[in-house]
């Protein structure tokens, strides 16, 4: 058995997983000040009565750092940056401790300038004055050859109560990203380790003995023991969980827009043959942009409950919420309502409802169903409109090669699939208007949970070997090897595939059909006055992103 | 961070393409200038805008070069992808999406001349050519002046706009008896049409900042500054650099930077430049934040020391010599005319051409119809030790009647004697024309 349990903006749900259906759900409000309490609660009640033995695993999908970082809950974390020449590095300030040392590397990891240890220990001084315990440290091209942040861990590592380094966050290159990546780390480690030793106490006390695996951006999902080296790795998992949530009933020969509408926004997401698209570089935010895989989702601010009203003639929606539609006790007219009107919906006060889209209807002198049908179509082209600029916005990425120019897959989508409270209501509208076959996925209720679930651990690993400099290193996981000039691509894609392995056994199991999938596979012979010096190697592997195998008959029960 | 200036950038390394495995112009080149502006974020921040490259048509090629005996036959994936990234910048631009532009691409195209039998220079058909063709044909676009910066002579897209008064070309370069392709020398300065509107501006081995922006700022931003283009397009070759290992000059990512921002290019266009590790990273990277209006203060090379590569005074004192040459001649361009072709109604010439990166030897005659209203319909015989022969008629952009029917008449009398091929370039009409000559 699994659970599955997503703490969403209002609810938080959880269901209990058997091979083939869904033995148990539970809906609780969510408790923003309290999440530990409400993850505890969910957890409690699905299991009351049950053997508890038999589940192998628990998957959550906590909104706990992103909410840290949103209300700037986090500890205020200092960095040492070490950059060498380019952009100033004082433009991606993030932290009033925030230091810039000397000490540079070059686009291969050879060393430009010495790392400036005085400067260093200057800054630890610094910091540990103003009382700072978590730092990062991230120089650039350190993906390339760590020796500088390791270097500067070093001397600093015994007076803080944790040091992260920017080679741990991902082999990909972006100093600035990496700068803001290992900040959030640093900055929500407190509240996340807090978090994980609560829950695991009272999971111990309570008798409960089982994996806990926290779900991630990307749509994987790590255990929890590993989070806590890397706890910015679960921001915003919510959108992960819905998205994995459809995918477990999607038709594989298609590619798909997953449209998840909630009160305030739709959050849309693609899906090609079975495989949620990703996010290229990663996933921004805030004011963030980061280096953290996660899904290519997009959110419009129009939902059920947007806020409708008329400026300057015409019919205006979202993207603000100001409370629930008039037919559910609100204030202000909505979309919702508007489906009251047309006769769409009835579980709530069709009266009130009329209300608010009357006074839409006179302020643009129509008729009240004239008004409610505006409003509801707008809603559904806008939502249809933004699904079509995302997509054109992945058909037109770049690329670098002919083989991916000539290769590179142009989505065309064949289905949609809805999810959320309106789903159900919206689909045909939105068949209608956009010509593509639209459906709500089953058991949309509980799809996010689920999808929490049935999510798979994922993780990725980057190597890259420089056989002129008789190195070869894959940062994230810490290793590196000399080579000899006869390392060749194939001896660095099995290195890659080895470490791969042994970092999915660490993330939480490596499942006996997990797909190893080849991200890059690059290696260029380094010419220097017209003769080979060595070969320049880039690799890079990932568990495949999916569902648990063995519960693909769940999801359309 | 955002840039002041909406910047778009093309970027097709093309990983997959070489000429051969150790050739300068290989699947390395723009490796480590990829690690350098992806490392730096520099397409995160906002308002640098990376645009994925078109793909040119072969209509498009068309209008540009004579290809024997056609596009696909000198051109490869990578090619039609290079001039369609600079047509993806140059679009941009016209739509007003960005406010300037570059296109990182390879292969480059500036050795690239009309007739084209295979690769010279390492370049088979000219990206910047092809590009200023799109922006004349769909956005009506007339005066265009192309900035040379590569160093070595632009001498393909010289030939291209040889007889042309609309488009200004000037080059900078070094001193052709140094260095490939030999030419580019002051007295180059257009055809009878068109003289004065190419400027050639070789300078000595050894040519630093100083230098360098001392000719930018004292002989092409005046000559610009008269001219007044509707549009700059910079052919961008990084390889006056001081690592670079095929030329002899000394210029710096700093210089680079600090050129771009005098010369405000719309459209920058990447030529050669081989000094892939030393160099191309930090050049790339100045003239990225330069085009947006950022600061490139700190990008400098492992390294840089602006003293250890100045040049000394007589070199300088030289360059200033040639600057004041260049600037005399752009000032007297219309006496140049009579004083050096006279006055004739029809112009002849015949040359022959060397493409070192295929080892083609083409023969050429050419025939021009001297016109006032025009830049003159000409026909270019020309045949090679390849066996490959063309007679191509080009009436210009903007021909006058006269000329267009000079181009027809030529095209009808034209009975393909002796060449596998004839052909009419007709670009006011936008139209071609094709017939087999009697050459087996």
């Amino acid at each position: 058995m699994i659970i599955g349990l997503d703490i969403g903006g209002t609810h938080a749900d959880a269901v209990l997983i058997d091979k083939d259906r869904i033995l148990k759900q539970v809906k609780i409000p969510t408790d923003h000040s309290d999440l530990f309490s409400t993850v505890l609660e969910g957890l409690s009640k699905l299991t009351e009565g049950i053997n508890t033995s038999e589940i192998s695993r628990a998957v959550l999908s906590t909104t706990l750092t992103t909410n840290a970082i949103a209300e700037k809950k986090t500890d205020n974390a200092g960095m040492i940056i070490a950059a060498g020449p380019g952009l100033d590095p004082e433009l991606f300030r993030m932290s009033k401790n925030y230091f810039i040392v000397e000490g540079a590397l070059d686009h291969r990891g050879r060393e430009i300038k010495k790392i400036d240890k005085n400067q260093v220990l200057a800054a630890a001084k610094k910091m540990k004055e103003k009382g700072v315990q978590h730092v990062g440290i991230v120089t650039k091209f350190s993906t390339r050859n760590p020796e500088h942040e390791k270097e500067i861990a070093a001397l600093i590592a015994k007076d803080f109560d944790a040091v992260f380094m920017g080679h741990n966050v991902s082999g990909n290159l972006n100093f600035p990203r990496r700068i803001a990546t290992t900040y959030l780390n640093a900055s929500v480690y407190p509240v996340h380790k807090a978090f994980f030793e609560a829950v695991i106490k009272s999971l111990d006390e309570k008798g409960l003995k089982f994996p806990i695996h926290l779900l991630k951006a990307d749509g994987g999902t790590m255990l929890f023991e590993a989070s806590i080296n890397q706890p910015a790795q679960t921001i915003q998992s919510g959108p992960a969980a819905s998205v994995m949530g459809a995918l477990a009933s999607a038709p594989k020969d298609k590619d798909i827009i997953v449209l998840d509408i909630g009160g305030t926004t739709t959050d849309i997401a693609i899906l090609i043959s079975g495989v949620p698209v990703l996010e290229p570089a990663g996933i921004k935010i805030g004011a963030y942009k980061t280096l953290i895989r996660s899904l290519k989702t997009k959110s419009i601010g129009m939902g059920g409950d947007s806020f409708v009203r008329v400026e300057d003639g015409e019919v205006k929606i979202g993207p603000e919420r100001k409370g629930p539609a008039m037919a559910f006790g609100g204030s202000s007219p909505t979309p919702t309502d508007a489906l009251f009107v047309l006769g769409l919906a009835s579980d709530g006060d069709k009266t009130a409802a009329e209300k608010g889209i009357s006074e839409i209807a006179e302020k643009t002198d129509r008729t009240l169903i004239e008004a409610a049908d505006e409003i509801f179509r707008s809603t559904c082209r806008q939502i249809i409109e933004c699904a079509d600029e995302m997509i054109d916005e992945i058909n037109s990425r770049p690329v670098y090669t002919i083989h991916d120019f000539i290769e590179s897959y142009q989505i065309n989508p064949g289905l949609i699939m809805v999810m959320g409270g309106p789903a159900s209501l919206f689909a045909p509208m939105l068949e209608e208007m956009s010509g593509i076959e639209t459906v709500a996925v089953p058991s949309w209720g509980v799809a996010s949970a689920l999808g929490a679930g049935l999510s798979r651990p994922t993780c990725e690993v980057t190597f890259f070997a420089d056989t002129e400099r008789g190195i070869a290193i894959a940062p994230e996981e810490n290793f590196s090897m000399e080579v000899k000039h006869n390392f060749v691509k194939t001896d660095a894609y099995s290195k890659a595939c080895e470490l791969l392995k042994k970092k999915a056994a660490l993330h939480g199991g490596l499942m006996e059909d997990s797909q190893i999938e080849t991200l890059e596979d690059l290696s260029f012979n380094m010419i220097r006055g017209y003769r080979s010096s060595g070969k320049n190697i880039r690799i890079r592997v990932q568990i495949k992103p999916g569902l648990m195998p063995g519960f693909e008959s769940i999801a359309q029960s | 961070m955002k840039a002041l200036k909406k910047t778009g950038l093309v970027f097709f390394p093309a990983f997959d393409w070489a000429i051969d495995p150790t050739h300068p112009e290989r699947e390395e080149r723009l490796l480590y200038t990829q690690d350098q502006v992806f490392e730096e974020g520099l397409l995160d921040i906002d308002g640098i805008i990376e645009y994925k490259p078109g793909m040119i048509t072969d209509h498009e090629v068309g209008r540009t070069h004579f290809c024997l005996t056609k596009p696909k036959h000198v051109m490869t994936e990578s090619h039609y992808i290079s001039a369609g990234g600079a047509k993806t910048i140059a679009r941009a631009f016209m739509e007003k999406e960005i406010d300037n532009g570059f296109a990182l691409v390879r292969p480059p195209g500036h050795h690239a001349m009309r007739m084209v039998h295979g690769g010279r220079g390492f370049c088979n058909v000219n990206n910047e050519a092809i590009m200023i063709e799109i922006l004349r044909s769909e956005y009506g676009v007339k005066r265009i002046a192309i900035v040379d910066t590569d160093c070595h002579h632009g001498d393909g897209t010289q030939d291209i706009f040889w007889h042309d008064p609309d488009v200004l070309f000037i080059s900078l370069h070094q001193d052709g008896r140094t260095l490939y392709p030999g030419s580019g020398f002051t007295n180059e300065f257009g055809g009878p049409n068109a003289a004065g509107y190419t400027i050639n501006i070789p300078l000595p081995p050894g040519t630093s900042e100083e230098g360098y922006l001392y000719t930018i700022q004292n002989c092409v931003l005046p000559i610009l500054e008269d001219f007044k283009p509707e549009i700059i397009v910079n052919s961008a070759g990084q390889d006056n650099h001081y690592s670079d290992p095929i030329t002899n000059m000394n210029f710096s990512a700093q210089g680079y930077a600090k050129l771009t921002t005098m010369l405000k290019p719309d459209i920058a266009v990447l030529e050669g430049g081989y000094s892939i590790e030393g160099a191309l990273p930090y050049v790339n990277a100045g003239i990225i934040l330069s085009m947006a209006g950022l600061d490139y203060s700190k990008v400098t090379e492992p390294g840089y020391d602006p003293e250890r590569i100045k040049e000394d005074l007589r070199t300088l004192d030289a360059i200033k010599k040639t600057c004041d040459q260049v600037l005399q001649i752009w000032d007297m361009r219309d006496e140049l005319k009579i004083k050096a072709y006279g006055e004739k109604p029809f112009y002849e010439r015949s040359r022959s051409i060397t493409y070192d990166t295929d080892g083609i030897w083409e023969r050429q005659s050419e025939i021009l119809r001297s016109c006032e209203e025009c830049g003159g319909t000409f026909k270019i015989r020309s045949s090679s030790d390849r066996d490959y022969s063309m007679a191509g008629i080009h009436i210009p952009v903007g021909a006058c009647d006269k000329c267009k029917e000079i181009g027809y008449s030529w095209y009808d009398a034209e009975n393909g004697d002796g060449h596998n091929i004839v052909c009419l370039q007709d670009r006011p009409k936008d139209e071609f024309h094709k017939k087999k000559g009697n050459k087996k």
